[in-house]
């Protein structure tokens, strides 16, 4: 048993032989809460797929629990997610479920608890993030935060001991963030679990993360705890953390000379 | 929805598809005027069997007794040998009589069974020797012109008739008296 | 001259190959539902060991096209009846009327317009449904959640699909016959014993009724395989998703009338 609960190493994957990640490099270790960041399009997704087994790497090798996730069959990948949650950008809630079988799904497909004991452990789960009471509302009834928090109550049903958050604060109110904020961190010390954070909400990953990577180009650029990254200069991380408009990710797409482009725009 | 009341939903969907289905085949098809239980076989040859297919009825009196099991052609005497299966609960004599009819003037055909005299009776693998082939239309049309065509003779020799018995008449009624 | 005859060629080749992707693109797809197909089948086991899921897609591709099937059956036998009537009566066989209007549904409407229909209401349904659960990463999640999305979405539906199609296939035949005979007999005044003999002197059980159920069938593997397909491989956006539900109705009606001829080629042989 290693300390490091899942390894990337030397990973590359790429569409069509166009690369988005290059020899990418990172540990995992057991009980952290670890984030990964990187602007909108970095690939921080595609690398909890690739974790998550969903597709396979061109190179390298990601291993999780020490078993490498690409070489394992159809059965060993479940296995694998079984110990694995995982919160979706926009909650990905069963719509045609209610919020009490949204959380008992994990439960009912994957042990063969009784159905008196599934309903206990939901309401659990639904009290640890604060919607107990929401049980039976249907997730077109939710506001986002709550639809997150629901969500977050799913990833963590069946105990996992890897949860993955996919940009957990995109798009919701300050007061939901924080809540959102605080449950990871505490369901990560309560559970005993790793977390692993994709996002691009620097102040709120900071907050919680213990050791963050930075993504950019398809390689890690940076690496270090917050309060380290604070410090860089790096101009990359630099702008990054401190949200200023240009620097090395240029304000403009990649074009002509807009003087040319205006002449030749005249001149036609 | 509550899952008991879906179940109770499906279960009348159900109901009603079997409920659907029987009523196809007992009101609408011909399941229960098509019941044969245990039959035997006989066969037939004729020379012209005309439109008659596989499954046609075989009736006697008007009463579907059986089916029209096969129809192969006998290469040797060329003639077409029909196999027919009879319900066991009809017996037919030896010298039974076996036509090929047509239901109503363009109808679908059938074999129709006239039961003869004999004491003997048709057994499993016997051979119905007295058929009647089917009455082909266009064999029915061009014997009808034929005999059209032969009746003028016939018309031509009244007429001759007529004459002479009218010369004879006028032999009788206009000969001047000299 | 010669620039008109080079700017055609250049034309001509440009159809050509845009003809020719687009039927790689075909066959492509094809290949992919057979896929989808085969594994539907394969892992439609735990859809059998907990047919709760199935009922539950019965409920809603079935018990919710009922009305549907119903009125249209009555409509179509009333109309066959009328239209029956009209013909038969010039040859002075009004009495033929039952058998016209029960063959006619039995063998071919009953089968063929029940696929349309469902095609339209549930088909539609399964594809925004699939769609719209890629489309907001529902699918994606059962995955990470090591539950496999065509044992748990997919194979229900496919088998509700099955199992609802005859069903109201059935129900269409029998709605259209009753049409057919409040039109025929109190309306128009065709003898009541003779409609419903002639049509069981002339329906075979085996021959008509027995293959408009094996037509519907093979038109309930086609229609929802073509409905789940087309969820499943749908584009994960708005638009997408909404173009995959017109072409389930456009491929599933084609292929229901094509899959008819086929059939009824087989089955009339003698």
């Amino acid at each position: 048993m290693t300390s490091n609960i899942v390894e990337i190493d030397n990973l590359s994957f790429g569409y069509k032989g166009r690369l988005l990640h290059k020899n990418i490099n990172m540990v995992f270790p057991r009980g952290k809460v670890v984030a990964i960041m990187g602007g909108s399009g970095s690939g921080k997704t595609t690398l909890l797929r690739l974790i998550g087994g969903q597709i396979k790497p061109t190179h390298g090798q990601v291993r999780v629990d020490g078993k490498v996730v690409h070489e394992q069959n159809r059965d060993g990948i479940y296995k694998l997610r079984r110990t694995m949650g995982m919160l979706f950008q926009h909650g990905a809630l069963f719509t045609d479920l209610s919020v009490f079988d949204n959380v008992a799904f994990p439960m009912r497909e994957l042990t063969d608890l009784p159905e008196v004991m599934i309903r206990d452990l939901v309401l659990l789960k639904l009290n640890a993030v604060g919607l107990r009471g929401a049980h039976q509302l249907m997730p077109t009834e939710l506001s986002g935060g709550m639809a997150r928090r629901v969500a977050l109550a799913r990833a963590v049903a069946i105990d996992p001991n890897i949860i993955m958050y996919d940009e957990p604060f995109a798009g919701l109110d300050p007061i939901s963030m924080g809540v959102i904020c605080d449950l990871i961190r505490s369901l990560n010390d309560a559970l005993g679990a790793t977390s692993i954070i994709v996002s691009h909400d620097v102040k709120e990953t900071f907050l919680i993360a213990d050791y963050v990577y930075f993504v950019a180009n398809g390689e890690v650029t940076a690496e270090g705890t917050p309060h380290d990254l604070m410090q860089s200069t790096l101009p990359f991380v630099h702008q990054f953390v401190h949200g200023e408009k240009d620097g090395p990710v240029p304000f403009h797409y990649p074009a002509a000379s807009y003087q040319a482009e205006l002449f030749e725009r005249t001149s036609r | 929805m509550d899952r008991t009341t879906i179940d109770l939903w499906v279960g009348v969907f159900v109901a009603l598809g079997i409920a659907a289905l029987l009523g196809l085949a007992m009101k609408v098809g011909n399941l229960t005027s098509n019941k044969i239980g245990d039959t035997y076989t006989v066969s037939a040859a004729f020379e012209n069997i005309g439109g008659l297919k596989p499954n046609a009825p075989v009736k006697s009196a008007g009463v579907v007794v059986g089916r029209v099991a096969d129809i192969k052609f006998d290469t040797k005497a060329y003639e077409a040998v029909v196999t027919i299966k009879i319900d066991e609960r009809y017996e037919f004599p030896k010298d039974t009589f076996a036509n090929i009819y047509t239901a109503g003037l363009l109808g679908e055909q059938y074999i129709g069974l006239e039961a003869g005299g004999e004491e003997d009776y048709l057994k499993n693998g016997d051979k119905i020797a007295q058929t009647q082939d089917a009455v082909v239309l266009e064999k029915m049309i061009s014997q009808f012109l034929y005999n059209k065509a032969a009746e003028p003779s016939a018309d031509e020799g009244a007429k001759a008739s007529d004459e002479k018995a009218s010369n004879a008449k006028s032999t009788e009624l206009g000969d001047p008296p000299f | 001259m010669q620039i008109i005859h080079s700017i055609l060629i250049a034309n001509l080749a440009r159809l050509l190959r845009s003809f020719g992707r687009r039927m790689i693109e075909r066959i492509w797809r094809l290949g992919a539902a057979a896929r989808l197909f085969f594994l539907t089948i394969i892992y439609s086991g735990e859809s059998f060991r907990r047919f709760h899921l199935t009922l539950r897609e019965i409920y809603f591709t079935g018990v919710m096209s009922l009305l549907i099937i119903i009125v249209s059956a009555f409509f179509v036998g009333m109309v066959l009846g009328l239209q029956g009537y009209n013909t038969l009566q010039k040859y002075g066989s009004s009495e033929a009327i039952g058998v016209l209007v029960a063959l006619s549904l039995v063998r071919e409407l009953g089968p063929v317009v029940t696929a349309l229909l469902f095609a339209g209401r549930a088909g539609t349904a399964i594809t925004a449904e699939i769609g719209l659960m890629k489309t907001t990463e529902q699918l994606s999640a059962m995955e990470m959640m090591a539950v496999n999305p065509i044992a748990r979405v997919v194979a229900p539906r496919f088998w509700a699909g099955v199992i609802s199609m005859p069903i109201l296939a059935a129900l269409f035949s029998m709605v259209g016959v009753l049409g057919g005979y409040m039109v025929a007999v109190p309306l128009i005044g065709v003898d009541d014993g003779a409609f419903w003999s002639q049509m069981q002197a002339n329906v075979d059980v085996r021959d008509d009724i027995l293959n408009g159920v094996i037509k519907s069938l093979v038109f309930g593997v086609a229609c929802t395989m073509i409905a789940l397909f087309e969820g499943f491989d749908a584009p994960p956006t708005a638009e997408g998703v909404s173009q995959a539900t017109t072409r389930t109705v456009v491929i599933s009606s084609l292929t229901v009338l094509g899959l008819d001829f086929v059939l009824t080629s087989f089955m009339i042989v003698v």
